[in-house]
């Protein structure tokens, strides 16, 4: 391979403290690299991310004349842009520079530290070998473009939404569900302060609905998302709701008025305890206020369906309700679902989380026995605008009146489908909290006996401790167990027609049977069903677990591994109100921070094409994932629009007659890399 | 259909109730069993607490001749075999000092074991490669109004929950179902018989049969359905201790495969139910729904 004269490399292999030092013997390798042909300099350093070090190269490259510098450290995830700001500054162009990973690659991998200086060395031969062939490359600046995409609206999405367009931004809110609101529009009052979640999530609610910034569009759903950070072309779904948003005022006489005299259906926004009309507002302080109609159970679509899953309009219905609606004219039954596509720079996933479901735990009841119920259901159950109207009435049972009967002693069960190696290993973070505060609104309502049955209590946040004393001092009992099992089976008559808790408490050292009335699951949350669809769709990662990976763990929470889409609530990992808030404001500012800069920096490895080599076979352009390849006509050839070519490589490997090019990753770069790798050499490792 | 068949020491014993009707049963299903060839204890009983090699070196020598027959999978009714014998296969794969021990065990006597033989129960042969369809199409004096409660005892599910819920099995339930019989909802499934305390610890032993027999019959059961030799063998056969110490609870307590026998209509010298201590006496054939009871 012919070799480029001249060239002065300059090496530096880091210590990073113990972390590389502990398993490679940084000097060897560095006076190994020092032998190397083309190197002029090679040096060990403790911490070459420092100022110190940075420097360091700086001072060499103007006063040893370098015109190549290798570093030998850590993740270029993480460092690779300071020691090209460092080249750079020296005056070099910072393509000049390569960097070798023989941390998260090497040293904290491995466990034999001769065989680890090995690899070491011939990791950086290969980046030797490598970056004679370099050529100084230009970044290019692309515009962002500045309206945003929030997907989800719950607390976190609704957060993030208000914050951008209060700084001025035009947001999307795509929502799934009719309303926006989420899980904590379900909740009652809030821990530890026991604030009413709608007093303080409604304003927030409506703001969303009048915001001048804010284009909200619920019932909806994100399709598609092509294009790269700064310029995402997005398709939306927006579901057939039935009815004209624009005409519908929310008065509800079609609610009224439908052929429907009593709700008959499962009202899911109230988990499944109450009922409502084919026609319906999820709950009264929906937003958008703008009726839906669900064509599963409207009279006037056809159960049987179109082969595209499309309902089929009947017209059998006598449609009292469009009479209701008169002149208004919202309804509308040949609505058909709409995808609607819209530019935007940034997106903001908040798709949140699922309860677990109590039904993969079969001893504690659920489904089995009425009066085990989830915690959510508690929720609505105890809410003034619930099913019930805030009575804690159970499921089974009567007073010998006839009347529904109270729940006298209520036994809570926390930790169902979290901490447990048969459902999910993780702790989920709020149970705790919610089981303690629905035990004091659960003994607020009925002044039954309650029972928390807990591993361990677990509360880290701002006066949550202090709630869990005052629980205490209500009488709550804490009986510290996992709980064996929910039962019917009575052994004496006392428990005779209750729910047997079967438990072992564990600090009292003995096993209890306690008989109850009413048991509450505390169940854990859960990563979305479909969060894999999700997680492809905006091209994020996910741990092992199913909550989306943030970018980084600590200095990253927010961001994911692809640019331009944060992350924000509990679509990330499980979290409370604060945290999640905490956190949409601060994926709010991510997006902000990166539009008010007005461009995106383009990493220049993008791929071109030579010309007089391309054969028009045009194999290469359904295979780019960014439709970057367009094809010239007249001249029968490819070519690739650089400003939207991400580097992939796709292209290159697969183009027959190898003429696609990409920068920084050239034949002769890569073959000299293997070639060093390969090459072995002279001297074996001297033990240290 | 055909599997290997390690019938265990209780199928010839006490429990021969269970071989005699399970076999036909599976024949009338169209399954063929291929029982194993000098075969020995299967490790169960006190060898495990023991002496853990010597339990799995007994195991893995069935298996070893499990392994020669070739049928890959093998069918084990009893299920403190069915227990130990997966027991054995699983520390055999997963502890190469185990692997070892009982490798050298097997070698003096000429075989060896690869452990890739699969230890079967009948209910999930029954309910997952038979299927609930083709037995419900082998009914023919369906068990109407004949209310059963279905008893798995300890072992088929716990700790290895190969083919049912630990906590709730439901497989039996869904077999019953298909008979045509009403399956009782009791929350006793899987708890203790009282194992070999009957023998040992009578006290404690026969208390927890008295409970399991008392809420099954609570709850209108005519009749338990077992899975296992010694929950049959204590169900059925300390009736009269029971009601010395508490109360007479005159229930009958049959193997799933004598009713599986009753609803195939087959001979009564198939469905061996005169083996039982407290005999069951099946609903009248045929038996519409809602039909008395005897």
């Amino acid at each position: 391979m012919n070799r480029p004269n001249d060239i002065r490399i300059g090496f530096y292999v880091c210590h990073c403290g113990h972390n590389i030092a502990a398993m490679v013997d940084c000097p060897a390798v560095a006076q190994y690299v020092g032998t190397l042909p083309g190197v002029v300099l090679s040096r060990d350093y403790k911490y070459m991310c420092s100022d110190p070090g940075q420097e360091l190269i700086r001072q060499d490259i103007r006063e040893f004349g370098l015109n190549r510098v290798v570093v030998a450290s850590c993740s270029p995830l993480l460092h690779e842009q300071t020691f090209r700001s460092a080249v750079e500054a020296a005056g070099l162009n910072p393509f000049y520079f390569h960097m070798v990973n023989i941390r998260e690659h090497n040293s904290w991998v491995h466990t034999d530290r001769i065989r680890a200086t090995e690899k070491a060395r011939a990791l950086a031969r290969a980046a030797i070998e490598r970056v004679v062939h370099h050529k100084p490359l230009e970044i290019v600046k692309v515009p962002i473009h500045p309206d945003v995409l929030v997907v989800g609206g719950g607390i976190a999405g609704i957060h993030a939404a208000l914050t951008l367009a209060n700084a001025g931004k035009k947001v999307y809110l795509v929502e799934r569900e009719p309303s926006i609101g989420g899980h904590m529009a379900k909740f009652d009052k809030t821990f530890p302060t026991l604030d009413c979640a709608a007093c303080i999530l409604t304003p927030k609610m409506s703001e969303v609905g009048s915001h001048p910034n804010i284009t909200l569009w619920s019932y909806s759903e994100v399709v598609k998302v092509d294009g790269f950070v700064g310029n995402y072309t997005v398709q939306v779904k927006r579901k057939a709701r039935y009815i004209h948003e624009d005409l519908c005022t929310g008065c509800q006489d079609c609610i009224a008025h439908c052929v429907y005299k009593e709700p008959k259906f499962e009202d899911l926004f109230n988990e499944g305890l109450g009922k409502r009309k084919p026609v319906y507002i999820p709950f009264p302080q929906a937003t958008p206020q703008v009726v839906l109609i669900d064509p599963e159970v409207c009279l006037n679509f056809k159960r049987n369906k179109n082969p595209d899953g499309t309902p089929i309009v009947s017209d059998k219905c006598k449609k009292t309700c469009v009479e209701a609606c008169g002149e208004k004219r919202a309804i509308d039954f040949t609505q058909k679902d709409e995808i609607r596509e819209i530019k935007v720079g940034t997106i903001l996933v908040c798709t949140g989380f699922k309860t677990f479901d109590a039904r993969r735990v079969p001893a504690y009841g659920y489904g089995i026995y009425p009066n085990v119920y989830t915690a959510l259901e508690v929720e609505r159950l105890v809410n003034a605008s619930g099913p019930t109207g805030g009575e804690v009435l159970l499921r089974e049972g009567k007073n010998p009146d006839g009347t529904p009967r109270k729940p006298r002693s209520i036994g809570i069960i926390h930790c169902v489908g979290s901490r447990d190696k048969k459902t999910n290993l993780w702790c989920s973070r709020v149970c705790c909290m919610y089981s303690m505060k629905l035990a004091h609104l659960l003994k607020e309502h009925t002044g039954a006996e309650i029972y928390n049955f807990y591993i361990d209590i677990r509360t880290p946040g701002k006066g949550y401790e202090e709630f869990y004393n005052k629980l205490l001092e209500e009488g709550t009992h804490f009986i510290r167990g996992r709980v064996g099992e929910v039962t019917d089976w009575a052994m004496t008559p006392e428990e005779e027609g209750k729910l047997v808790i079967r438990v072992e408490d564990t600090l009292a050292g003995v096993v209890r049977r306690i008989p109850v009335d009413m048991v509450v699951l505390a169940t854990g949350l859960e990563p979305q069903a479909d969060a894999p669809e999700v997680r492809r769709l905006f091209n994020m990662s996910c741990g092992g677990d199913g909550w989306f990976l943030e970018r980084h763990p600590k200095l990253a929470p927010v961001n994911t591994f692809t640019d331009g889409v944060f992350l924000a609530g509990c679509c990330q990992g499980p979290k409370d109100i604060p945290d999640t808030v905490a956190q949409a404001g601060a994926a709010a500012a991510e997006a902000l921070a990166l539009i008010d800069r007005g461009y995106v920096e383009q990493e220049p490895n993008t791929a071109y094409i030579l010309e007089q080599e391309c054969s028009g076979c045009k194999s290469c352009l359904p295979l780019c994932p960014y439709t970057a390849i367009l094809f010239d006509e007249g001249r029968q050839k490819a070519y690739i629009n650089e400003a939207l070519c991400k580097g992939c490589g796709t292209c290159v490997g697969s183009c027959p007659s190898g003429s696609i090019v990409q920068k920084l990753f050239e034949d002769q770069e890569i073959f000299s890399e293997i070639a060093g790798v390969l090459a072995g050499e002279p001297a074996p490792a001297e033990p240290s | 259909m055909k599997y290997a068949y390690f019938p265990g020491c209780s199928l010839k014993g006490t429990g021969r109730a269970y071989e005699e009707s399970l076999v036909p049963v599976l024949r009338h299903l169209g399954v063929e069993l291929q029982e194993l060839e000098d075969w020995n204890c299967c490790g169960a009983t006190a060898y495990m607490a023991v002496d853990e090699g010597k339990a799995c070196a007994a195991a893995a020598r069935n298996l070893a001749l499990a392994e020669q027959t070739g049928l890959r999978q093998m069918l084990a009714p009893c299920s403190a075999c069915y227990l130990v014998l997966n027991k054995a296969q699983h520390y055999l794969n997963e502890y190469p000092a185990m692997r070892q021990v009982v490798g050298r065990a097997l070698q003096s006597v000429g075989l060896q074991c690869n452990g890739d033989t699969v230890v079967r129960h009948p209910l999930d042969v029954l309910v997952n490669d038979i299927g609930l369809e083709a037995i419900r199409q082998k009914v023919t004096h369906p068990l109407h109004g004949l209310k059963v409660a279905p008893y798995y005892g300890c072992q088929i599910v716990r700790p290895y929950a190969t083919f049912d819920d630990q906590a709730n099995p439901t497989s039996m339930d869904r077999l019953l179902e298909a008979l045509g019989a009403t399956v009782v909802r009791w929350p006793l499934k899987t708890k203790c018989c009282g194992g070999s305390l009957t023998g040992t610890l009578p006290e404690a032993g026969l208390r927890l049969s008295y409970i399991l027999l008392k809420e099954a019959r609570k709850r209108g059961a005519d009749v338990i359905a077992t899975v296992c030799p010694l929950c049959q063998f204590n169900l059925d056969s300390y009736h009269p201790q029971i009601a010395a110490r508490w109360e007479p609870v005159r229930l009958p307590t049959v193997y799933f495969s004598q009713l599986m026998g009753l609803a195939f209509g087959l001979p009564a010298e198939q469905t061996v139910l005169h083996r039982g201590m407290v005999r069951f006496h099946p609903p009248p054939v045929p038996a519409p729904a809602g039909a008395e009871k005897p």
